[in-house]
């Protein structure tokens, strides 16, 4: 959105006077906490923020941010966003979600806001389990995972949300750890930047019910080796080192080594993030060791609301009828005297 | 050329009944609504309903397959598509076998030998041909080949196709009602010329097709007589004719000028709602947000949404779509913000009879939804007056800060009949709860002293900043209570702001007798049956009989109670189990409501309401 004179505010101008009740540690602070900062550098007017929410823990989050807000019901957030962008598309339009409503119950509307394109951002609060209702296994939970609802182990496959995100066609796609506030903050920024719907998941631990998670990936001491962060431009390379990479062989991504087998950084994968086709984001989102963080999908694509908007102004151009009473009196019209 | 029956004088009606019956491909609709713009030209006051098979395309013949088109015209008040029909066209053998029992004996019926073939014949399970075997001696058979007929007027048309030159038959069968009723052809070659206008050749064919019946009936010695049905005596001004569905979106598209509101339409396709969409989708020239969603509840959730933001927001559906929307309208009742959903109600339970009327969803608009959660419930009763009440669904909802559901049918929203065009200037005003700037002290449940609404304060607005949720709210800041005292203060004074809509709506106006024997109630789309039962039944001499007929449901107009008090017995007449009446038994005490039901997806019909009404006054 663009706003030729917009006020400045500091992360304070974004915390509402509600008292938060999340659990003591959980990482949903860290993504209230990043969001506040992030807002003041977005150039967006306080008023002109939209924070809707489904219903879950992390759908608490419209109380906690001092702008209007609405915390809906479950499941539907993107689809109460959408007509809160659509009615106004000068709104910055902001969907806080988790991974039981966003991809269990909402689902359906979690495929068609990405389809449609609307320029709004959702934020995914991933962690693999029921928290609010108290720890039953989610649509992203693992085959075998022991849950309240799933004493024995989980018996269903998983989704992978950037799989499926790119399988109903989004244009941004974005993931990030719970625990790195710095980059989630850019993230957050890079996000609302981006004209088109944008989707972040964030790697979000659960200390209740799915404590250590994601501990794998985003532990301090292993995260370099684990996560790949990737930047449009840029070589894929990771590792504590800074001396591993990705490249192509065949159809699969390969981890390799600089410097072993001849291997130098010229050999490795240039992130293109803006590319229409998917393949390499796919790619990318499936890979497990190391996971990608980041930017990994950011491809430019005409909006749901602008061609609306050119197809209402064609429309206005060429229609006789200017007020609805031009309406009602077209057409077969007769006299009763 | 017979030149006598042009000199004998048409026999003089007061009203008609005539059904045009065929195959879904037959262009029966096309032939009816023809029929009925005409006469509505020449002054006529008229009543359609179309009866069309749910498939799309049926097998060509099957008995299930077949399309209707019923019309009422006449010199009088017409207030229904009529009960029994005076004249059948018949285009095929199912057309005949499906729709003969509506025939009044000794009536007349038109139908195409060409159609009843064997084949055509076995399909609609005749054993022998009833054009044959005697079956038809009670009515006034006419046998007309149409087929060969159209195909001989066409022989010198040249650039049609077999299939093209079939299909205007229909054109053939309409040029035979209009001289039988003595109605020029003038509107409909009109018609062919606007409609055709880039393929000269089809109004050349349809033209001919349409004069070469009429030219047939003339001379056919087959039609003894013709009749005419003099213009209606109506109020002065400028008509035209509406269905329900059509006058519903217009409804809404009045109330967002009257209101200075973008209109937002959040809507999934359903039987028989659909066509508001596709009606509303077409005004994109008046900033209509038309939004075709991924199902039933983002229908719902995202009119919320653009509620929230500060468009007037609407969601059309069906019963079964109501349902789905249940806990979205929950949440609108909850944070309070104003929404319009459109039930057309169709047969019911589960999928029910999508294509067929019934009133059965009254309890559900009521009550169907979780916890107390009181909404406005109000209903149109004729097709015209669809557009009143999406206005006036429009204006509650904007005023008192509240979803509203209207209620109408599937009689009513595919039924069409003349429309006073009323301008955007003579509706009332509609006025609206947004506020515009921060006040010191200003709370989001800040409440209208008088009508309890609560302000509108819009994303966009600085220093309105604030959040709401489907969890309980503080009553003044909005916040998240869980406070005892405060969810009962909260749900009471929900409940009353939906009471206290009882101080901005019109009392209830009986029609007939002020008091007297027999109060008729009746709701929504029963009025044109119940009026002209009633009415019958008054000039007839039963002058105790009176009607009152509700629009505003919830809540009640408050001389409900005084009104029924007037009559002795009272009979609560609807198209379903007695939802309505249970309504009034819980809000009245000590009075007898008695009740007429009928659950066939079908309206009342004249006779059955006439008799039941007579035994209570006896």
């Amino acid at each position: 959105m663009e706003n030729t004179a917009v006020k400045k505010y500091t992360f304070k101008d974004f915390a509402s006077d509600q008292e938060v009740r999340w659990c003591p540690g959980c990482d949903d602070y860290v993504i209230l906490r990043s969001m506040q900062k992030a807002l003041p550098e977005m150039g967006v007017n306080k008023e002109d923020v939209v924070f809707i929410s489904g219903i879950g823990c992390s759908s608490r989050f419209p109380y906690y941010v001092d702008s209007y807000g609405m915390h809906s019901i479950h499941g539907r957030a993107p689809a109460v966003a959408s007509g809160v962008k659509l009615a106004n598309p000068n709104l910055s339009v902001w969907v806080i979600t988790g991974d039981g409503d966003g991809m269990a119950i909402g689902g359906n509307h979690f495929i068609h806001v990405l389809r449609r394109n609307l320029d709004l951002n959702i934020v995914l609060f991933n962690n693999e389990i029921y928290g609010l209702t108290k720890g039953q296994f989610s649509p992203t939970s693992l085959v075998g995972q022991k849950t309240k609802s799933s004493p024995y182990g989980n018996t269903q496959p998983p989704f992978h949300p950037g799989e499926l995100a790119m399988g109903a066609q989004a244009r941004f796609f974005a993931r990030i750890g719970g625990n790195t506030p710095k980059e989630m903050t850019q993230l957050f920024i890079e996000a609302e930047k981006f004209k088109g719907t944008s989707l972040i998941e964030v790697l979000q631990n659960c200390v209740i019910f799915n404590d250590g998670c994601f501990t794998k990936f985003t532990d301090k001491n292993v995260r370099q080796d684990m996560q790949l962060h990737v930047e449009h431009g840029k070589p894929m390379i990771f590792g504590k080192e800074r001396n591993k990479g990705i490249v192509l062989n065949g159809l699969k991504l390969e981890v390799v080594t600089i410097g072993e087998n001849g291997i130098t950084e010229d050999d490795l994968l240039v992130h293109d993030a803006k590319t229409q086709d998917p393949t390499l984001h796919q790619m990318l989102v499936r890979m497990q060791e190391p996971i990608v963080t980041g930017i990994i999908r950011a491809f430019d694509d005409v909006t749901l609301e602008e061609r609306e908007d050119a197809l209402t102004a064609e429309v206005k151009a060429r229609s006789k009828f200017k007020k609805v009473d031009d309406l009602l009196f077209a057409g077969e019209t007769y006299q009763v005297d | 050329m017979n030149t006598s029956i042009k000199d004998k004088q048409p026999e003089v009606l007061q009203a008609v009944v005539i059904r045009f019956v065929g195959d879904s491909g037959d262009g029966m609709q096309l032939t009816g609504t023809q029929f009925t713009d005409t006469s509505a030209m020449f002054g006529n006051d008229v009543a359609t309903f179309p009866n069309y098979p749910a498939e799309i395309r049926a097998p060509q013949g099957s008995l299930y397959g077949v399309s209707g088109f019923q019309v009422h015209i006449g010199s009088v008040e017409i207030s229904t598509p009529g009960d029994s029909v005076d004249l059948l066209v018949a285009m095929n053998p199912a057309g005949l076998k499906t729709n003969l029992a509506s025939v009044k004996p000794g009536h007349t019926i038109i139908v195409d030998t060409d159609a009843f073939t064997k084949k055509n014949l076995e399909k609609a399970q005749y054993e022998t041909n009833p054009l044959e075997d005697g079956s038809l001696e009670n009515y006034r058979i006419i046998e007309v080949a149409m087929t060969s007929l159209t195909k001989e007027a066409l022989k010198d048309v040249e650039g049609l196709d077999n299939k093209s030159i079939t299909r205007s038959k229909n054109m053939f069968a309409l040029g035979m009602v209009y001289w039988m009723y003595d109605r020029s052809t003038e509107h409909t070659v009109e018609f062919f010329n606007k409609k055709f206008k880039s393929k000269p050749h089809i109004i050349e064919a349809n033209t001919k097709v349409l004069n070469a019946g009429y030219y047939f009936a003339e001379t056919l010695e087959l039609i003894p007589n013709t009749y005419s049905i003099s213009p209606a005596k109506m109020p002065k001004g400028t008509y035209r004719i509406v269905m329900g569905n059509t006058a519903t979106a217009w409804g809404f598209l009045a109330a967002a000028e009257k209101s200075g509101l973008e209109l937002f339409l959040g809507s999934y396709p359903i039987t028989p709602a659909t066509d508001i969409l596709h009606e509303l989708v077409k005004h994109k020239h008046f900033g209509v947000k038309a939004f075709q969603a991924e199902d039933e509840i983002a229908g719902i959730t995202s009119s919320i949404g653009a509620s929230f933001a500060g468009d007037l927001a609407i969601t059309t559906t069906s019963g079964p779509g109501l349902a789905l929307k249940g806990e979205a309208l929950g949440l609108a009742m909850m944070v309070e913000l104003p929404l319009v959903v459109v039930n057309v109600q169709r047969g019911g339970p589960s999928t029910g009879l999508p294509t067929k009327t019934e009133q059965s969803d009254l309890l559900q608009a009521m009550y169907g939804r979780n916890g107390e959660s009181p909404v406005i419930v109000i209903a149109a009763s004729t097709p015209a007056n669809c557009f009143d009440y999406a206005f006036m669904a429009s204006k509650l909802a904007l005023e008192h800060m509240t979803p509203v559901i209207l209620l109408t049918d599937g009689y009513i929203a595919n039924g069409s009949a003349p429309w006073k065009i009323k301008t955007v200037s003579e509706m009332p005003e509609i006025s609206n709860c947004i506020i515009k700037e921060a006040t010191d002290n200003w709370h989001p449940y800040d409440r209208n002293e008088d009508s309890l609404a609560r302000n509108w304060a819009i994303p966009g607005t600085p220093g309105l900043e604030h959040r709401v949720g489907g969890l309980e709210k503080d009553r003044v800041t909005g916040n998240v209570s869980y406070v005892p005292d405060n969810h009962e203060y909260m749900t009471k004074i929900r409940a009353e702001k939906v009471k206290r809509v009882a101080n901005y709506i019109p009392d209830i106006e009986p029609e007939f007798a002020k008091e007297g024997d027999l109060l008729v109630i009746g709701w929504g789309g029963t009025y044109g049956s119940l009026h002209s039962a009633v009415k019958e039944m008054n000039e007839d001499g039963f002058e105790n009989i009176g009607l009152a007929h509700f629009n505003y449901i919830n809540p009640l107009p408050k001389n409900t109670e005084e009104l029924i008090k007037k009559y002795k017995k009272v009979i609560v007449c609807e198209l379903n189990n007695g939802q309505f009446a249970n309504v009034l038994r819980m809000n009245f005490n000590g009075i007898e409501f008695l009740q007429y039901n009928k659950v066939q997806g079908l309206p009342f019909g004249n006779t059955e309401l006439i008799e039941k009404f007579k035994q209570l006054v006896k």
